[in-house]
């Protein structure tokens, strides 16, 4: 075990949120990498990798996102990542919210398609992440999320 | 080969309807749709509900050309695989997403020259038409390189807790 490698868990929904957590992947180069999803179909994605499965739920499904959120806190007791990112949705809004509260290192970037205003999950998970992306310049704020490009 | 995919959020009747009666009127077989949990089953071309991650890289890869929902995650990939990709957003007014941030992906994926957009059936049907003509209009890398992804590295290897 390396103890400079840092643990990083990689968590979204799926669709583009995967997508383009998975164009993420130069920036975890040299971390101990877990990525977790929704579906276990897109495990072939990143074949190699550790991949975790949680519960999916969007913000109209009560029931669904309670087994999401227990799904997620229970993943991060498992897996004590050091750093939590997420690209979205609702999953990756309880993955931050909880890593921040076990003290782990949050980052919310948040969805390109978010191009004109960003989303409910965004506005309140990146608002308690301490890095918060967005991939559109002109949505950067002082208070809000910073810009640095897009995964394009 | 032409792939229409709606993604795998909610169906996508109103685009389905158009590219299938499209496709009656026209007399052509070369068309595959992917069409949601629940969508509208099109009469004259072939379809399934669902695709896995697998099926949908292989039906990505037989196709010339993508029509589909204003989905980043088809956008990402049509970009990547140098696919021409023609999209028509979801309206959250009709109930086909939560909220409308497909129209904003679309408006600003076409300024930045990305996608071709039907804004609505009619602008669908017309170019439908031009589909054949359709040239892929930029390719991007696999990966996501340049700043953001420094910045990502430069907070992942500074945070030790």
């Amino acid at each position: 075990m390396n103890q400079h490698r840092p643990k990083v868990l990689a968590i979204s929904s799926g669709g583009g949120h995967w997508v383009q957590l998975l164009r993420l992947r130069p920036a975890f180069d040299g971390t101990n990498l877990v990525f977790a999803t929704v579906h276990a179909g897109y495990g072939a994605d990143v074949e190699g990798c550790e991949f975790r499965l949680i519960h999916d739920a969007n913000r109209d499904q009560k029931l669904a996102l309670v087994k999401s959120a227990w799904s997620i806190l229970f993943l991060l007791l498992i897996e004590r990542p050091d750093i939590v990112i997420s690209t979205g949705a609702a999953p990756g809004y309880f993955a931050v919210r909880f890593g921040k509260l076990l003290r782990m290192k949050t980052i919310w970037v948040d969805s390109v398609a978010n191009a004109e205003e960003l989303s409910m999950s965004g506005r309140k998970a990146g608002s308690c992440a301490d890095l918060w992306l967005t991939q559109w310049s002109h949505l950067a704020a002082e208070t809000g999320p910073k810009y640095f490009g897009n995964v394009l | 080969m032409i792939f229409v995919t709606v993604g795998t959020d909610q169906p996508f009747d109103r685009m389905v309807k158009v590219v299938d009666s499209w496709a009656a009127e026209r007399g052509r077989t070369d068309l595959f749709v992917q069409i949601g949990e629940g969508g509208w089953e099109p009469t004259s071309i072939p379809f399934t509900r669902f695709l896995t991650p697998v099926e949908f890289k292989e039906r990505f890869a037989a196709a010339r050309v993508i029509v589909s929902h204003a989905g980043m995650g088809t956008i990402l990939t049509a970009l990547h695989h140098g696919k021409p990709i023609l999209v028509m957003p979801k309206k959250a007014s009709l109930g086909e997403h939560r909220n409308e941030h497909q129209l904003a992906t679309a408006r600003h994926m076409m300024s930045l020259g990305h996608v071709s957009v039907a804004f609505d059936e009619a602008e669908l049907r017309e170019k439908l038409d031009g589909l054949d003509k359709m040239l892929p209009t930029s390719t991007i890398l696999p990966v996501a390189a340049g700043p953001l992804v420094a910045e990502i590295r430069r907070f992942v290897f500074s945070n030790p807790r």
